[in-house]
């Protein structure tokens, strides 16, 4: 990036100062809300090293270090947390990542534009809706009374599954459902890269007796690789998010153990529960994680291809 | 694109499998829809357990009225509403500033403010120091604390910016010579000409807006300043330990028949987000096209 250089300086000078002027005001409310809002936060982030009494408030709550990482690493209640985001995280994107390349290749084939433009219209709503609204609407079709899911369960001569309530379904139900509604809206991003590839390296390949599969396996799927690999970093640096919003939407009591993440821990316990600081050294933890992942993924694909973000 | 028009008969199976595969698909997205529809329209529910529901039982539009009855529903309707429309303009009016004047070469400190911005969106301060800190503000239980965070999203400040330096410099050029403000040409010359990218990021906020939940849960305490989301998510998660840790019950509507009114409630919430849908949905995936190209 050469804006900053001595070069630009010269050209900086060109303008007048009224016009620098203008532009500095229009860009005050932008600073004073990053300000306020993300790097004032930021600031208090520091209670995570301290042992933050309310009384006291942030500054005058004393130091204590690394302790609250320590009792955080030494928990047995937060290895079982961050045990559970990362397996939650991994089966999301062992099944979530491929759905919408597959998906996309599968529509791709589509010659039907009005079908196509339809599957499109219908796999992109669950996108827009909230996990409020579709947690609601999944607790009244996975029921064990009465609901769609179990209805058809029943037909086929099986027993009600509770699947909400039963560690042993509950993370399958939490991947299938993630899908279900990030799935479709998913492959715009691969459509795209798609509709981008030459149109020649196809009819070239027909030409040499390529099939259907071949030419998907050697033209389309090493055209889109940098998007895939692209987004592939960025789900690295997710995988300690593991889907709040879901969870907490879906999750109760019964099933904690297998669906308790590092989010809904802090919630709870330094929230509600009111460990401030031991709420803060949890989510500052994750941070960093998340922070080291995209770092360390991105430096891998640097070194063996050109694909990286940066 | 393949050009052959050449069908041989494994073509012809491959496409069977893919029109019922991907039918297959929409039916899952829209048996659950049709199933809760059904079930907001019935008296009591699914009880006679035969074969799949798709049809209430017993019709009725009583779970509506009843819903219809209630004021927090509407108080939350009316809150969202406010939250998504002054949200919406207001982010896109500070955002399309900040993105005019880092996209101006002639910016003091350019990179380190560009910086400044990105640096946000790969750190915060996670869920617990930001209660803190909005506590201190004298934010919390105040309708702002629903809006003014959301006004700089550097996501959306650095697609505006990226759109705004692919428009011609002549056209900035000719209106300074002619003595014109940069706020008239920010206004006047380039928003007019940025129609598609800002439509896509006010379209973007105000979904996110109106299905915002989890910092009303936060910072709100007074029921009548709560959202839709949070409204729904009361009802829904009646009687659930979730429930007790937010505190709190909304005044019952269930009578005997909970899960009835939770449908009707649901797709209460559901309709302006599904009326608008098809008319909005072509600006959202046009804007992933802008952004992955230029991102």
């Amino acid at each position: 990036m050469l804006i900053g250089s001595k070069k630009m300086s010269s050209y900086y000078n060109r303008h007048s100062h009224t016009e620098n002027y203008q532009l500095v005001l229009m860009f005050l409310p932008v600073l004073l809300c990053l300000l306020l809002f993300n790097y004032g936060p930021m600031y208090g982030l520091v209670i995570a090293f301290k042992d933050y009494q309310f009384l006291k408030g942030i500054e005058n709550s004393p130091w204590i270090g690394l302790k609250n990482f320590r009792d955080l690493l030494s928990a047995p209640s937060f290895k079982e947390v961050f045990r559970n985001t990362i397996v939650i995280s991994l089966l999301k994107l062992m099944v979530g990542f491929p759905a919408p390349i597959i998906l996309a290749l599968l529509l791709n084939e589509i010659q039907n534009k009005g079908y196509k433009k339809l599957v499109q219209t219908i796999s992109y709503l669950p996108h827009f809706l909230s996990w409020v609204v579709l947690g609601g609407l999944f607790r009244q079709v996975l029921s064990p009374s009465g609901g769609l899911v179990n209805e058809i369960i029943q037909m086929f001569g099986g027993k009600p599954i509770y699947f909400l309530a039963d560690p042993n379904h509950f993370l399958g139900m939490l991947v299938i459902t993630d899908v279900w509604k990030e799935a479709g809206w998913g492959t715009i991003i691969y459509l795209a890269a798609i509709t981008s590839i030459n149109p020649e390296l196809y009819e070239s390949a027909a030409i040499d007796g390529a099939g259907r599969f071949q030419k998907m396996w050697f033209i389309t799927l090493p055209d889109i690789f940098p998007v895939i690999v692209m987004l592939f970093i960025l789900s690295m640096g997710n995988i300690v998010n593991a889907g709040f919003d879901q969870i907490f939407n879906l999750y109760n009591p019964a099933v904690y153990q297998v669906s308790d993440i590092i989010d809904t821990y802090v919630y709870r316990k330094g929230l509600v529960g009111m460990r401030y600081s031991y709420g803060s050294a949890a989510g500052l933890f994750k941070n960093v994680i998340s922070f080291m992942l995209v770092f360390i993924t991105n430096m891998i694909v640097k070194k063996n291809s050109d694909n990286s973000i940066w | 694109m393949d050009t052959s028009i050449k069908m041989n008969r494994g073509d012809i199976i491959f496409n069977i499998f893919n029109y019922t595969f991907l039918s297959l698909l929409c039916l899952t997205i829209l048996l659950p829809f049709i199933y809760l529809l059904a079930e907001s329209f019935d008296r009591i529910g699914n009880i006679k357990a035969t074969g799949i529901y798709l049809w209430p039982q017993e019709f009725t539009i009583d779970n509506y009225l009843a819903i219809a009855q209630n004021t927090y529903i509407w108080k939350g309707y009316l809150n969202t509403v406010i939250r998504t429309v002054v949200g919406t303009i207001l982010a896109v009016i500070v955002t399309a500033m900040g993105a005019y004047a880092l996209a101006q070469k002639c910016f003091p400190h350019r990179t380190f403010w560009t910086l400044f911005v990105v640096f946000t969106m790969f750190f915060s301060g996670g869920i617990i120091p930001t209660y803190l800190w909005i506590d201190r503000l004298h934010l919390i239980d105040n309708r702002l604390v629903l809006i003014l965070p959301y006004l700089v999203n550097a996501y959306n400040l650095v697609l505006i910016r990226n759109f705004f330096q692919q428009i011609p410099a002549e056209l900035q050029e000719s209106a300074r010579i002619d003595g014109a403000s940069e706020y008239t040409i920010l206004f006047k010359i380039i928003l007019p000409v940025s129609k598609p990218i800002i439509a896509t990021i006010a379209l973007w906020l105000a979904v996110g807006h109106w299905n915002a939940w989890f910092d009303c849960l936060l910072y709100i305490k007074d029921t009548n300043k709560y959202v839709l989301q949070v409204i729904l998510q009361r009802i829904i998660l009646q009687g659930t330990e979730q429930m007790m840790q937010s505190g709190g019950l909304i005044e019952g509507i269930y009578e005997s028949r909970p899960e009835v009114i939770k449908a009707a409630c649901i797709f209460f919430t559901m309709l302006p987000i599904l009326c608008v849908y098809p008319f909005i949905q072509k600006y959202f995936v046009k804007g992933i096209f802008i952004g992955s190209i230029k991102g």
